[in-house]
Order: C-alpha cells, then structure tokens, then sequence
C-alpha cells in the first residue's frame, strides 16, 4: 500500500513540476480548456434554468372540460360522480357559468362591457387533475373526455408546455453535440500536450527504463498531468459559468422591478460542479492515455 | 553470480558483436574486461542489464535467465544491477539529488528512507554538499561519481560500469577505481569495461580480453 502511494505521490507531484516548468504554456492550454467546457456547460445552466422556471409557472398541466350551454343539473351530477370514479382523475373542481362570470368581473377589469351583455355567454367547466400528467396520457383522456355526453369542449391547458419542452429537448441536443465536440477537442489537446512533452522527455524516459522503470511508472505523471491540467480547464470552465450568471442576476434584478417577476438564474449546483471537475478530469487522462499508448 | 553460455550476438545491420562467448563470474567478484574498440565489452555489459537480448546462448543473472524473460520483468531485473554508462545518462535538467534519488522512486521507496540512502550514496563518492547543484556545474570526475552514487544508491548486488574512467585524468581514475574496491569488498559482484590492456598494472583482479566479439583470455 505504501509503495503504490509512493508511486502516485511521485507521479503527481512529477506532474505538478511539469506544469510549472511552463508556467505560460500551461496556463494558456488550462485557459483554452476552461472556455472551450464554458460553452456547454453555461448552455446546461441556461437550459436548467428554463425548466425550473416553466415548472414554477405552469405547475402540473390540466384538462379544463366546457359543457354545453344547454347542459342540465341533473347531467352536471352525473358528469360530477363519473370524474369521482375515474380511475385516473386525482381531483377536479366544478366552476359553473356564474361563479366564472363572476370570477371574470373581479380579475378581468371588464366590469363595464359584461354589464352590457344580456345573458352569460361562459359556459359550465369543470378543470381536472390526472393523476398521470405525461402528455400522452393527458391527450388520451382529452380525447375519452371529448366523447363525454355534454361535452362542447376539452382543454388540455400543456400545450405551451409542450412546446417548450420540444425547444428544452432541442436545447438539451445542442448541449449533448457541443459537450462531444469540445470533448474531443479537449482530449485533442491533451493529446497533443503530451506526445510534445514526450518528446521533451526522451532523455528522463530512457534513463528511467534503464534503471528499472516499468511501463507505468513512466506513464503515470503523463496521465496525472493531462487530468490535472484538464481539471483546472473544469475549474475554469466553472468560474467563467459563475461569473456570468452572477452578472445576468445582476441585471435581472432591475428587470424583476420592471416587469414584477421572482426569477433569478440559479448556480451550478454542488453535484453538476463535482460532476463537471471529474469528467474534465476523466477527459484529460483520455487524452493522455491515448498519446502514452501511442507514444511510448 | 553471471553465467554466459556460448552466447552470440548478432544486431539487425549483420554485424557480430559477440561470438560463443562463456565465462563465469561468482557473487562479490571484481573482473575487468578489456579489449580494443568494437570488442563487444559494451554488449556484454548491455546484454547484462537485458538492454540488448542475446541470438544465441543462455545469461543467467542472479539466478534469473536474462534470455527468457518476459519483457515486463526485465525493469525489477534491472533494479537488482547498478549501471554506470559510457555516455553516463544524466539529466542535466534536474539537480545531482534528483538524479541520485531516481531509482529508488523507480522501486517506491518512502520518500524519507529515500532521503537518507541518497545522503549515505553521495557521501560514499565524495559529494556531500553538492545535491543541489545541477549536473552542468559539475566536473568531470564529478560527474561520474554522480552516475556511480546513483548506480549504488539502490544497494545492488552487481554493479557493472561501462568504461567509468574514460576522459578521467590519473587522479580521478584512481579515485573512481577506489570506489569500486570499496563497493566490491562489501560483497558487491563488479564488471568493469576498459579500454586499457594495461589493467593488470593496477588491479589484482580477473580480466577477461576480448577481440572482435571473442574471448581471448
């Protein structure tokens, strides 16, 4: 156990003296990783914040049914004990024609020009909750609910919902495309990083085979040093994230007294940050692992 | 203990280094081996380390038969043999400690004992003060002192050194050729290569004489 320890140690601190034996170099390779992981990972943020945000105004999609204006009591009561027997219904609420008229008059602002008609042109709803609110099984039963005796007219009030789920996936497709792309860029220059230091270090290589190096004592400070410069890429990547949603929040702020919204972009979250510094991490030693293979 | 058994060598180009060479040198012997240019003095000591595999013929190295082994075993072969090279193999970018305390990094020695064996080697060559110099600054006598401290360093029990008093003047030699004695009357198995035939004017020692790649004597 202590010689693998003394091994690592050697390897990692090895690394460390590497990186700065180019101080320049290696701050400007760790700051081109930093923004290339910038982009998907700020796109991840502004994607999560988009969804948090629709989750607060919408809440849990429902189905509004309109009845027919002619509908009687007698029917409103059977429609009333069917939707207590649905199996997938989880509650509902009866509005009838005045309580929504009046409901109208209050929040509306349109006092004068309901006063002007002569009969209440609303008609009697009932808006329901399923208990399954996945767009399939909303449509299915907007559609069960469509054939209903008295039924005029069923809402399914996700419609925007969907669509902006439809742009969160596509969203979430460029996030997934650029995390590939600038990946492979990231285990490119990691790549490449280490096949020069390589042959800046054909001298040590040789000596240390000489004297009883294995393959992977040789190997591991190359690895250790990709991972950790592609690390502190992670750790800049993080900053650059940070900084420019604390600077959106900031003009958020005057936006929330223009306009009257609670909204502020949140952080990235202590798992997505751990998340982000150990997949940085595993694409350096990728890299590296590629250039030793073929390198050594 | 080395074992050579009717070895031969022959590189890519054709050329001979070493033909049906057999000899036998037991634990704690000091031996020379002499001979002109192109002898083979350089092979033997290569095939030795494994740095060279032999066509022909079998090397036994502290029980361990050199010319089977696995590619992945040769690295804890060599950890057992301490080498000082003809062209000496510093590394000039890292500091007379660094390049002593290399090898017992190599085996995972804690960095503490690591420390304290590095110190008892350059007292052993008469370096004691310099660990934080770099290479450059050192002269040539120096120098290889440095190669030997980091050859013993990892208390081998053969030590085989390639022409270690080439470009050394008489002084140097001398001291160089102490050393060796020093190490070899602990108990420590010592091949030296030489160019010069006159060996035996200075050192009791077995030679062995080499002429294009054969054993003369």
């Amino acid at each position: 156990m202590s010689t693998w320890l003394s091994y690592h140690w050697h390897a990692f601190f090895l690394s460390l003296r590497r990186l700065f034996e180019a101080p320049f170099t290696s701050l400007l390779n760790i700051i081109v990783i930093g923004i290339a992981f910038s982009f998907p990972t700020g796109m991840y943020m502004l994607l999560d914040n988009i969804q948090n945000l629709s989750g607060q105004l919408s809440g849990a999609p429902q189905l509004s049914i309109f009845l027919k204006s002619d509908t009687n009591k007698a029917a409103i009561e059977r429609l009333k004990s069917h939707l207590k027997q649905h199996p997938e219904i989880a509650n509902f609420q009866f509005i009838s024609k005045e309580d929504a008229l009046k409901q109208l008059e209050k929040e509306g602002g349109l006092a004068d020009v309901l006063n002007s008609l002569t009969r209440n042109p609303l008609p009697d709803a009932f808006i329901i909750d399923a208990k399954d609110t996945s767009p399939e099984t909303l449509k299915r039963l907007r559609a069960e609910m469509l054939d209903w005796p008295n039924s005029e007219h069923v809402q399914l009030d996700s419609t925007w919902m969907e669509k902006l789920n439809a742009l969160i996936k596509l969203g979430a497709l460029v996030v997934l495309i650029l995390t590939i792309l600038l990946s492979s860029a990231l285990i490119i220059i990691t790549f490449n990083t280490i096949r020069l230091q390589i042959l800046t270090k054909r001298d040590e290589i040789e000596v240390s085979k000489l004297i009883g190096a294995t393959s992977n004592f040789i190997r591991r400070p190359f690895l250790y040093f990709g991972a950790i410069q592609s690390m502190a890429g992670g750790a800049i990547a993080w900053l650059i994230v940070a900084i420019i949603i604390t600077l959106i929040n900031d003009e958020l702020l005057n936006m929330i007294q223009i306009y009257t919204i609670n909204f502020q972009l949140t952080h990235i979250s202590y798992e997505d940050s751990i998340f982000l510094l150990l997949f940085s991490f595993w694409l350096g030693w990728l890299g590296s692992w590629l250039s030793v293979t073929s390198h050594l | 203990m080395i074992i050579f058994s009717n070895i031969y060598k022959r590189y890519p180009n054709g050329f001979e280094a070493v033909k049906n060479i057999a000899f036998t040198i037991n634990q704690g012997e000091m031996v020379f081996i002499t001979g002109p240019s192109g002898a083979g003095k350089s092979t033997i000591l290569k095939l030795i380390g494994a740095i060279e595999r032999p066509t022909a013929g079998d090397i036994i190295v502290n029980h361990h038969n050199v010319s089977k082994l696995k590619s992945r075993t040769i690295p804890f072969l060599r950890r057992n043999i301490g080498m000082v090279f003809q062209d000496q193999k510093i590394l000039f970018d890292r500091s007379v400690f660094e390049n002593i305390i290399l090898p017992l990094q190599i085996c995972g020695l804690d960095r503490q004992s690591a420390i304290q064996r590095v110190h008892a080697a350059l007292d052993k060559v008469g370096l004691l003060g310099k660990e934080k110099n770099l290479p450059i600054t050192l002269s040539g006598g120096e120098r290889q002192r440095l190669c030997i401290a980091r050859a013993v360093v990892n208390r081998p029990s053969i030590l085989v050194a390639d022409e270690p008093t080439a470009y050394l003047d008489k002084s140097d030699t001398k001291d160089i050729m102490n050393m060796f004695e020093s190490f070899h009357n602990v108990g420590v198995t010592v091949l030296i290569t030489t160019p010069n035939t006159d060996v035996s004017t200075y050192s009791q020692h077995r030679i062995l004489t080499l002429n294009q790649g054969e054993l003369i004597a």
